[in-house]
C-alpha cells in the first residue's frame, strides 16, 4: 500500500512537465528540486544523527565549483608547479563533485565529532566561511568573484541516439527528478538499515549507544561523508543547470533555506525535506507578486519560529498524526514518527 | 619594524571591540546555553542606533553611543522575554533554530527601516590622527578603544562584585541548585541575555563609526564572536577578553604579511585549529564564569 502510494507520487512527478507549460514554473521546480535533494541531505545529519550543520551550503558550493571547474578546465600555480586540467565530459564531473564532496564531509566530520552540538554547528559554519573566502581570493582557480563561466549542461553519450545534451529545462527537469529520486532511495535504505537504527540510537541516547557497542564516531563520520556527497551532488547539478558559478553560492542564507525546509517538513522523516522544499520552493513565487524579498525573509523567519513553537516535529509527524488518529488509533511502530525524546522530554 | 608597531596598535584598538563582542556572547553562551545568531544582528543594531542618534535625531555622538547601548539592552531583554523564555528546558538546537528565525527577521528588518545602502556616521574628532614616532591613530580609534577598555572593566566589576553578577555565577555553576538558593533564574536568563546584548550593541556603536554602518555587517560579526568564545573557552569573561585581543592580532598580523582578501578567514581557521588542539578553549581551567 505505502510503496504504491511512493510510486504513484513518482509518476505524479514524472507528468508534471506535460502539464506544466510555464517555463518560469517549471525552472522553479527544477530549482526546488535541487534544494529538496540538498535539504534531503541535510536531514540525514539533523533528522537522524541529530548534529545540526550550518555550512552545508559549504559542500554544495564545493560540489559545484569541483564539478565546474572539473568541466571547463583549469590551469593554476601552486608553489610554482603548474597543474593543468583538460576539460572533462559533465558526467565525470559530477562525480567528481559528488567525491570531493563528500571528502570534505569526511574531514569535517573527523574533526568536529570530537566535540559535537554546539561545537559541530560552529565549525561547519566556520567552514563554509573559510570555502568561500577561499573562493572568492583564489582568483588563479576559481576567478573569483568573475565567476565561472560558460560551464557546460549535462550531456550523455548514449548507445542509439548518439550524443545527447540536456539544453532544455524539461530534459534538466527529469535529470533532478532522477537525481533525487536516487537520494531518496539512498536515505530510504540507509535509515532503514543497520546504519540508521544505530544513527537514530545516538540521537535519541548517546551513552546508551555507547553501552550496547555502537560505534559514535564512524556512524557520524559516515552519515557526515553521504550528507556531504548528496549536497555535492546537489551543488553540482546546480552549476551545470545555472551555468555559472561565483562565490555567492556560499551565501549563508542556502544553509537557512535548507535548514528551513527540513524544520518545517519535518526532521527526521523521510518526507519532511519534500515536503517543506516545495513548501519554500514555491511560496516565493505567490510571495514575490506582494511582497518586497526583505518581507518574504521576515515571513520565513517568523514562520520557523512559530514551526518550532508550535510544531516542533514539523509538518509532517503532525499531519501523519492527525490521519493516523482519524483512521483508528494504532500502536506507533514506525520509528521514524515517533518524536524526538531530546525534545519531549524537555518541555 | 614600524611597520609591525602600527599592526600592533591597530590591533590592540580593534581587539577592545571584539572583546567586548566576545564577552557578551560568552556570557549568553555559558549562562543560558543559548547558541545566539542574533548577536550579530545587536551589533549591527548598535552601530544603526547611533547612526540614527546622530544622522536623524541629531542627538550629541557621545550621548548616542551610550543611548545606543540602553537600545541594545532593552532589545536583548525583549528577545529574551518573548522567545527564549517560552523556550526554557528546550534542547540547544531547538533554540537555536528559534534563534536563527530571530537573527533572520532582525536583519531584514534592519534592510527596510535603513536601506541596503552602506552609511557612515559624522563624529566630532578630528580628521588628522595622533601621530607618535612612527605610529598613527586616528582619534575615532582611541574613543573606542578607551570606551571599551572601560565597559570590560564594568563588566568585570558587575560579575565579580555585585549581587547579581554572583547570582550569575552561581546559576552557571548549577541552575537548579542556583535555584534552590533563592535564585531567580528566570531574571537572572533575562539579565544575562540582556547585558550581552548591550556588549554586542556596545561594539556595534564603537566600531560603526570607524568603518561603515551596512545590514550583513552582523553576519561576519557573529561568526568572529563564535571564534572569540571557542578560542577563550564558554562562559570564560577572561578568555573572551584574551580572546578578542588574540583574533584582532591574528587579523592584523594576517592581513598585514599573509594576504588581506583572507584576513576574515583567520578567525574560522583559529576555530578549526584550537578545536583539534583543546577543544574546551585556549584559557580554560574549569568551565566558569568570572
Amino acid at each position: 500500500m505505502r510503496r504504491a502510494l511512493s510510486y504513484a507520487w513518482l509518476l505524479a512527478l514524472f507528468t508534471v512537465p506535460i502539464w506544466l507549460q510555464d517555463q518560469y514554473l517549471l525552472h522553479v521546480a527544477i530549482v526546488t528540486g535541487i534544494f529538496i535533494i540538498a535539504a534531503m541531505s541535510l536531514n540525514l545529519l539533523l533528522g537522524y544523527t541529530g548534529q545540526l550543520s550550518l555550512g552545508h551550503v559549504g559542500f554544495f558550493g564545493i560540489g559545484a565549483y569541483a564539478s565546474a571547474l572539473a568541466a571547463v578546465g583549469f590551469d593554476v600555480d601552486v608553489f610554482g608547479h603548474t597543474f593543468v586540467h583538460d576539460p572533462w565530459p559533465v558526467p565525470a564531473a559530477f562525480a567528481i563533485g559528488t567525491a570531493v564532496a563528500g571528502l570534505c564531509g569526511y574531514l569535517i566530520g573527523k574533526l568536529s565529532f570530537r566535540v559535537r552540538g554546539a561545537y559541530f554547528v560552529i565549525v561547519t559554519v566556520s567552514f563554509a566561511e573559510v570555502v568561500r573566502i577561499v573562493a572568492v581570493n583564489w582568483v588563479d582557480l576559481t576567478q573569483g568573484p568573475l565567476a565561472v563561466t560558460n560551464i557546460p549542461p549535462f550531456a550523455f553519450a548514449l548507445p542509439a541516439i548518439g550524443r545527447y545534451t540536456l539544453y532544455s529545462k524539461v530534459s534538466n527537469y527529469y535529470l533532478v527528478l532522477l537525481v533525487a529520486t536516487a537520494a531518496y532511495v539512498t536515505i530510504k535504505r540507509l535509515v532503514g538499515s543497520r546504519i540508521g537504527r544505530a544513527m537514530i540510537a545516538l540521537r535519541e541516547n548517546e551513552q546508551l549507544a555507547v553501552s550496547v557497542g555502537i560505534d559514535v564516531t564512524r556512524y557520524l563520520v559516515l552519515a557526515a561523508v553521504v550528507s556531504a556527497a548528496m549536497a555535492g551532488a546537489a551543488g553540482s547539478l546546480y552549476a551545470h543547470y545555472i551555468r555559472i558559478v561565483d562565490p555567492d553560492i556560499f551565501v549563508f542564507l542556502y544553509t537557512v533555506t535548507m535548514v528551513i525546509m527540513v524544520i518545517t517538513g519535518g526532521k527526521g522523516t523521510l518526507a519532511g525535506p519534500i515536503v517543506g522544499g516545495l513548501i519554500f520552493g514555491f511560496v516565493p513565487v505567490v510571495g514575490r507578486s506582494f511582497a518586497s524579498p526583505e518581507v518574504q525573509w521576515i515571513l520565513y523567519g517568523g514562520l520557523m519560529i512559530l514551526v518550532v513553537f508550535l510544531l516542533p516535529q514539523g509538518i509532517t509527524p503532525a499531519v501523519r498524526r492527525l490521519a493516523a488518529a482519524r483512521i483508528a488509533p494504532r500502536p506507533n511502530g514506525n520509528l521514524d514518527v515517533l518524536p524526538d525524546a531530546s525534545q519531549a522530554g524537555g518541555r | 619594524m614600524d611597520q609591525l608597531l602600527q599592526h600592533l596598535v591597530n590591533a590592540v584598538v580593534l581587539g577592545g571591540t571584539y572583546a567586548l563582542l566576545g564577552i557578551g556572547l560568552t556570557l549568553i553562551f555559558g549562562i543560558m546555553r543559548v547558541v545566539n545568531f542574533t548577536h550579530g544582528e545587536l551589533y549591527a543594531f548598535g552601530a544603526y542606533a547611533v547612526y540614527w542618534f546622530v544622522a536623524t535625531s541629531g542627538v550629541n555622538f557621545f550621548l548616542a553611543i551610550p543611548l545606543a547601548i540602553a537600545a541594545g539592552l532593552l532589545l536583548g531583554a525583549a528577545v529574551e522575554y518573548l522567545l527564549l523564555r517560552p523556550m526554557r528546558g528546550a534542547d540547544i538546537d531547538t533554540t537555536m533554530l528559534v534563534m536563527i528565525g530571530a537573527w533572520i527577521v532582525m536583519q531584514n528588518s534592519e534592510m527596510i527601516v535603513w536601506g541596503g545602502v552602506a552609511k557612515s556616521i559624522t563624529t566630532p574628532f578630528p580628521e588628522s590622527p595622533l601621530v607618535v614616532g612612527p605610529v598613527s591613530v586616528s582619534w575615532l580609534r582611541l574613543f573606542a578603544l578607551g570606551f571599551a577598555l572601560l565597559l570590560i572593566a564594568g563588566t568585570y566589576v558587575l560579575i565579580n562584585r555585585t549581587k547579581l553578577g554572583k547570582a550569575m555565577r552561581a546559576t552557571f555553576q548549577d541552575s537548579d541548585t542556583a535555584a534552590l538558593m533563592g535564585v531567580n533564574i528566570r531574571a537572572i536568563h533575562t539579565a544575562t541575555f540582556a547585558i550581552g546584548s548591550g556588549l554586542a550593541a556596545a561594539a556595534g556603536a564603537l566600531l560603526g563609526p570607524v568603518f561603515l554602518v551596512e545590514p550583513t555587517m552582523g553576519d561576519l560579526a557573529s561568526l568572529k564572536a563564535f571564534a572569540i568564545v571557542i578560542l577563550g573557552g564558554l562562559g570564560n569573561v577572561t578568555g573572551a577578553t584574551i580572546g578578542g585581543f588574540a583574533l584582532a592580532l591574528v587579523e592584523e598580523m594576517g592581513a598585514g604579511y599573509v594576504s588581506s582578501g583572507y584576513r576574515d578567514a583567520m578567525g574560522f581557521a583559529i576555530i578549526i585549529v584550537v578545536l583539534l588542539i583543546k577543544p574546551t578553549g585556549l584559557f580554560a581551567r574549569a568551565e566558569r564564569v568570572g
